[in-house]
């Protein structure tokens, strides 16, 4: 799809999607009645009340849940602490936080803020063994298990709905990634997404809190609507995030058809048309609009300024592109190249002559850099 | 040099001094060297690049080459050993 830039092709969705049209005019219409506070008993607090209860019973529905199962928050990142993190006060066995290696860096940083660590291992795709991850739930003291609904690097599916945990040790899914693209599977005792990655605006999650789960709040309560809730709630936003996701779930079978097809192309154009390059992820069992490469002898940086300059937005997982100067942890867990990586993740209305495009420039761009370097 | 507990038996017959290279030097320079060594010999990187760790051993898969292991250099940088299949 055309991203704001002149001319620029955005291919970065699973960072941000742009606002689904379904949500635009809900959210416009939205900012002028849902200002008011939901708690208020005056005419424009309880459309605002009315407002949030309808995009609460319109989430819960697109999602498969309760609607007293929602809660709404200012992140997908503080959905997953809260979802998370609740969990483990909830628990009576202990603080111990059972997860994948490939969890989001959001997983990663709740457990070493309030929980202790056990990580288990992913295999060369990306996935996790159901099997591993019960064993280690049933070691002492794990208070909770935390796995992915599908990765956000590379898109591998995990087995989310094919666990066997002991009863006593809830499971949190981080469903940030694949929120209204997939169904959610069964199985979890908290749950958490992310709007602006299903085409809702920024600045609004949602938490997904099973009614009989032992959830405690982690962090300081408030007195909104919601328990779970901390601060006033961002009606309009909220609203949109609704429809938007309402129109994703509506419209998922035909688009991700299309999307998994369209990235079956880039795979298949990748790999035999780029020397020395690793496509990564499994091929099969994936989200359907993301896939992930990595280039040796080329620097990600290099690469990313390069297909932007051609059009091309993209995000890389290589230590040159990162704040952090270390590798994408996804990479390194599943044993992969990290340099020169890319990923690739399509909008909803992004063609095969996008694709072809991009699979077209790709190897003079890699070609070009690994010249600089004599290789 | 042989570090304790390192999974290198062999003495290395080339060794790379990458340490102050960010990432993809380190690989790019394994590449470059790779005919420096005999077919059987073992070529070593040493770099402070995190993504060395990962990167060789997958450089290894993608170019059929043996990754032997890896240890540390004397001042405790860590080094990466390949073996030459070819």
């Amino acid at each position: 799809m055309k991203g704001a830039g002149a001319g620029e092709e955005y291919l970065d969705s699973a960072s941000a999607v742009p606002l689904h049209p379904a949500a635009r005019d809900v959210l416009l219409a939205a900012l002028d009645q849902g200002y008011a506070d939901p708690r208020r008993l005056h005419r424009a607090g309880r459309t605002a009340r009315l407002l949030l209860d309808n995009a609460r019973e319109a989430t819960a529905d697109a999602l498969g849940v309760r609607p007293d199962e929602v809660t709404f928050t200012p992140s997908g990142t503080h959905a997953v602490h809260l979802g998370l993190l609740g969990l483990v006060r909830g628990s009576r066995r202990g603080d111990v936080v059972v997860h994948s290696a490939v969890e989001h860096s959001a997983v990663r940083h709740a457990v070493a803020w309030g929980a202790r660590s056990a990580v288990v291992r992913c295999d060369r795709e990306g996935r996790v063994d159901a099997g591993d991850l019960a064993e280690a739930a049933a070691t002492p003291e794990v208070g909770v298990v935390a796995l992915q609904v599908a990765n956000h690097e590379v898109g591998t599916v995990q087995p989310v709905g094919e666990l066997d945990l002991p009863d006593d040790v809830p499971l949190f899914t981080d469903a940030c990634a694949s929120m209204g693209r997939l169904p959610l599977p069964d199985g979890w005792a908290a749950a958490a997404g992310s709007a602006h990655k299903w085409g809702g605006p920024a600045g609004v999650g949602v938490l997904l809190v099973r009614k009989r789960a032992r959830w405690r709040n982690p962090f300081p309560g408030d007195d909104r609507v919601d328990e779970r809730s901390t601060g006033f709630e961002n009606v309009p936003a909220v609203l949109a995030a609704a429809a938007a996701l309402q129109a994703v779930v509506a419209e998922r079978d035909e688009v991700n058809a299309r999307q998994h097809a369209l990235v079956d192309v880039v795979r298949r154009r990748v790999a035999a048309e780029v020397p020395d390059v690793e496509v990564v992820g499994d091929p099969h069992r994936r989200l359907p609009h993301l896939v992930t490469f990595s280039c040796l002898y080329v620097d990600g940086e290099a690469l990313v300024t390069k297909l932007d300059r051609l059009g091309f937005g993209i995000a890389s997982g290589s230590a040159c592109t990162a704040s952090t100067l270390t590798p994408s942890h996804v990479l390194e867990a599943m044993g992969v190249l990290t340099h020169g990586n890319v990923r690739l993740s399509l909008g909803r209305d992004t063609t095969r002559t996008e694709v072809d495009a991009f699979c077209d420039a790709l190897p003079g761009v890699v070609a070009e850099i690994r010249a600089r370097v004599g290789l | 040099m042989r570090a304790w507990g390192s999974d290198v038996d062999d003495p290395v017959d080339l060794e790379l001094d990458c340490r102050e290279m960010p990432c993809p030097m380190p690989v790019i320079e394994l590449a470059r060297h790779l005919d420096d060594v005999e077919v059987g010999g073992l070529l070593a990187v040493v770099a402070r690049d995190p993504a060395a760790a990962v990167d060789v051993p997958a450089w290894c898969r993608m170019k059929q080459q043996d990754y032997v292991g890896a240890d540390t250099a004397d001042d405790g940088v860590p080094r990466y050993v390949v073996r030459r299949l070819g």
